[in-house]
């Protein structure tokens, strides 16, 4: 008898968050589904309402069901015969007790069978089935490819897919192939109009693809022949009834285990087009990818919230030299770090969310009618913060929730190492965070323009600005002389040109993300005094982390860049 | 083949004696419901899945809860109707109370007599009590036929009902006619998970008692003794026989079962030896 949701009142507390209001008027249009549905909200009170109510489901689903099942589907894992997926028996299970409570389609309008949710409440659904099993968590959080279909699909491909979608169908992205991994521009897989049925028959072979015996697959492939670059590529929707898809294998992974990796064939297979042609990589991968990079980071958080429960409950239980292991300050001092960097993690989760949630409501809104030029503005300004929040956030959780899985080992000592603990487990699951849906590298990448064009300061002055009480005051000041001097290091590599800034990128990106997250702990602490603990500790640090990174880019000269970059004329002779 | 029927599923709202911590019970040897918390009977809920399972194959067919209890067993109405019941029925009135299990089945029968189901079900047992009675004593005061122990309802046709039984050693299928009153064992397929929609529909639904100005729809239907007829006398307290004299706690200390056969020699062997440890006579 556990609930995920109910056991953990930091959860909860993003529903108290002063922009909720608007994200539920927003998403619900002046409530017009009220009447409409039996189950439509009136009110943002009774929406909220909703929200704490549908997750209380889920976090006992996630309690009761999933994380019990987790060890045997890690175990068991999916099986691959005559190019079809089986899945393990625990995952079938999760998968049949998420449809029998609804909860798929949650973030999809009501006229599809969908809940309308908005993506706060989804990306914490998506955060708790992450805590419970970080690989059955893709598979639920593939119903983001209906997301997709939604935004960008005609009516046609909208009213066949999105019902099966809420009706459990599972989802699969089909965008990797065996010479297209970070690079997707190098897609080939090919897609030629058949004029007889009117539909498009695709040919060629996608890899590493999640779920990839799903229902209902978006597929990216080359649709202009003779093209080599993104402008060529196009995006699909396949179902597994029109056949000609056929699983070669699946991949035998460190972690994740319950989620089939497949490798899949597509031989004349049928698919509908969605959108227009020429756009798939460029405008709707992109779009995806953003949500799942969104998801990615909520499952980050899921893990690091298992990891340092268990590392909490070890160190509480464990004894040594007459005891607890908990007050030697070596294990109390790494229990303190993760559970900051868990906090810090998950109030960047939201606070991406919540800018996600205001640019797509408006851009529902404007599928119906025109935006004022006020709304155009602000839906302009919500969807950039979202997407320089997004691959900080992307990049941060998962690396936190990969330290925090190292530690929560650390903290067992030998026990941890062996099969008995769920954390050897949860090392395991966490090391992809930082791989899929573009490393760490790739997130630095997106990241870096907004670090040279100032939209990250921009956004710490903002915070700056915000009113802080006297108690957080102090902490406040660490901040600011923490932007004073990311400013200086800004300054510092715009002046020495674009090498010197690929080089210290992730270093940049990383001192960005540390003021905006202590922000963003002092603001939840002034509101609850749950982070009250980990505002201090992670500001604190932050400070020192920059610091050094400051310290390593200010006395950086030429010289070491040639020192790095020799590893690329290295030869290791051949061994006798 | 698909039949529009009626269930009527017997529910009750038990004190969660599962987890039962230090202070579970009052120094007067009575359960302290203050400190458990109150739960669906968990076999009620195995004979709700049935019941939604025969919903589930059978468009149109309607099932309703029916509980009996105080006020706030309105709760167990909810629980039901956010995993697909369709209504549900509260027994409550001050002249039900301290009811025995005959009292309770003739309050439940009476109410049973006005929705006129065509299947009843209901869990084996509740976990306060024990004692597997209710059910089949409703089935008595209705005339109606009877399958306990039952695992999983296999088929439902034009007019009879096929049930598996689980029994102590093996399993059984028996077919009746309907209508008919089933007890649901805890081996039978656990219960669904409430549903979103369902929740967000129904989460206010309330009983008069709980709020009176919740009205058509969302209002749980809550019935009193004059509600549903009867002898006033066959009710609460004036209706239950059984009276409880002392109550001791046990620690249990039989290391294993004894299994007998019915066998005449065994039989024997067991009357003797109860009359020598004079547990009888």
């Amino acid at each position: 008898m556990a609930n995920f949701y109910k056991d953990n009142s930091d959860i909860k507390f993003q529903f108290s968050h002063p922009l909720m209001g608007k994200i539920v008027e927003l998403k619900e249009q002046n409530f017009k589904d009220y009447g409409k549905y039996d189950y439509a909200p009136s009110s943002v009170e009774d929406a909220i309402d909703s929200y704490d109510k549908v997750m209380e489901i889920m976090g006992e689903i996630c309690g009761d069901v999933l994380a019990p099942n987790a060890e045997q589907v890690d175990h068991d894992g999916p099986v691959c015969k005559d190019g079809r997926v089986t899945y393990a028996a625990g995952t079938q299970q999760n998968q049949d007790v998420l449809t029998q409570a609804g909860l798929y389609g949650m973030s999809l309008p009501r006229e599809y069978g969908g809940l309308n949710f908005s993506m706060v409440p989804y990306v914490m659904a998506a955060e708790l089935t992450g805590r419970a099993d970080a690989g059955f968590s893709n598979i639920w959080g593939l119903q983001d490819c209906a997301e997709t279909i939604n935004e960008f699909a005609s009516k046609e491909i909208r009213d066949e897919f999105l019902p099966r979608v809420c009706k459990g169908e599972t989802c699969s992205m089909d965008l990797t192939e065996p010479d297209a991994g970070s690079d997707l521009q190098a897609a080939m897989l090919k897609a030629t109009y058949d004029e007889k049925t009117g539909m498009w028959i695709l040919n060629g072979v996608k890899r590493f693809i999640t779920n990839g015996d799903a229902q209902i697959k978006l597929v990216l492939a080359r649709s202009e022949e003779g093209t080599t670059d993104a402008r060529g590529l196009s995006y699909f929707v396949y179902d597994k009834n029109w056949g000609g898809v056929t699983v070669r294998r699946i991949e035998n992974k460190l972690g994740i285990k319950g989620s089939p990796t497949c490798e899949l064939v597509f031989k004349n297979a049928p698919a509908k087009l969605v959108g227009e042609r020429k756009l798939g990589l460029i405008k709707y991968v992109m779009s995806l990818m953003n949500g799942a990079r969104l998801g990615v980071g909520a499952q980050s958080v899921g893990i690091s919230e298992a990891a340092y429960r268990e590392a909490l409950k070890y160190a509480n239980e464990r004894a040594q030299f007459g005891k607890k292991i908990i007050e030697f300050p070596a294990v109390s001092e790494m229990l303190a770090l993760m559970k900051a960097k868990l906090q810090a993690s998950r109030a960047i989760l939201y606070e991406t969310t919540r800018f996600v949630d205001i640019y797509k409501a408006y851009n529902a809104i404007a599928e119906e009618r025109k935006l004022t030029p006020e709304e155009r503005a602000e839906s302009k300004k919500y969807a950039k913060y979202a997407d320089m929040f997004t691959p900080v956030l992307k990049m941060m959780s998962s690396e936190y929730c990969n330290q925090n899985a190292y530690d929560a080992i650390q903290v067992h000592g030998g026990s941890g190492f062996m099969k008995e603990y769920p954390v050897e487990r949860i090392y395991r699951d966490a090391r992809i965070t930082t791989i899929y849906e573009g490393t760490s590298q790739l997130q630095t990448v997106a990241a870096i323009r907004y670090v040279t064009n100032g939209s990250y300061l921009a956004k710490m002055r903002e915070y700056e600005q915000l009113e802080t009480n006297a108690e957080y005051a102090p902490l406040k000041a660490k901040i600011v002389a923490m932007t004073d001097q990311y400013e200086k290091a800004c300054a510092l590599a715009s002046e020495r040109g674009n090498e010197f800034i690929d080089f210290h990128a992730r270093r940049l990106v990383e001192m960005a993300a540390h003021i905006l997250m202590s922000y963003l702990l002092i603001i939840d602490a002034q509101r609850c005094s749950s982070f009250a603990n980990s505002a201090n500790v992670y500001t604190n640090r932050a400070v020192a982390w920059n610091n050094e990174r400051y310290s390593y880019i200010e006395n950086f000269d030429d010289s070491q860049l040639a020192a790095h970059y020799a590893v690329r004329e290295e030869e290791l002779p051949e061994a006798e | 083949m698909t039949k529009k029927l009626k269930i009527v599923v017997l529910a009750k709202q038990v004190p969660d004696t599962r987890n039962v911590g230090k202070n579970a019970m009052t120094p007067e040897g009575t359960v302290n419901r203050a400190a458990l918390p109150a739960i669906f009977n968990p076999e009620d809920m195995n004979a709700l899945e049935q019941a939604l399972r025969i919903k589930d194959k059978n468009p149109g067919t309607e099932v309703i809860l029916l509980t009996m209890g105080p006020a706030r067993a309105a709760e167990i109405i909810r629980e039901g109707l956010f995993r697909g019941a369709d209504g549900g029925v509260l027994l409550s009135d001050r002249k039900f109370a301290g009811s025995d299990t005959l009292a309770t089945s003739y309050a439940l029968s009476q109410a049973v007599k006005k929705l006129n189901p065509d299947l009843i079900l209901a869990g084996r047992q509740a976990i306060d009590g024990d004692t597997a009675q209710v059910g089949p004593q409703v089935a008595e005061k209705l005339n109606m036929p009877q399958v306990t122990y039952a695992e999983q309802i296999l088929e439902i046709n034009d007019n009879n009902i096929v049930i598996r039984r689980r029994l102590e050693r093996g399993i059984e299928v028996v077919t009746s006619p309907l209508p008919l009153l089933v007890t649901v064992h805890a081996t039978a397929a656990p219960c669904r998970p409430r549903n979103a929609k369902f929740l967000m529909k129904y989460k206010s639904a309330r009983t008069v008692t709980e709020d009176s100005t919740v009205s058509g729809p969302m209002q749980i239907t809550e019935w009193g003794a004059a509600n549903i007829g009867g002898d006033d006398q066959s009710f609460g307290l004036s209706g239950s026989p059984t009276k409880v004299k002392k109550v001791e706690n046990i620690v249990f200390q039989a290391k294993e079962a004894k299994r007998l056969t019915s066998s005449d020699a065994d039989i024997d062997s067991l009357i003797s030896e109860l009359f020598t440890n004079h547990t009888i006579g």
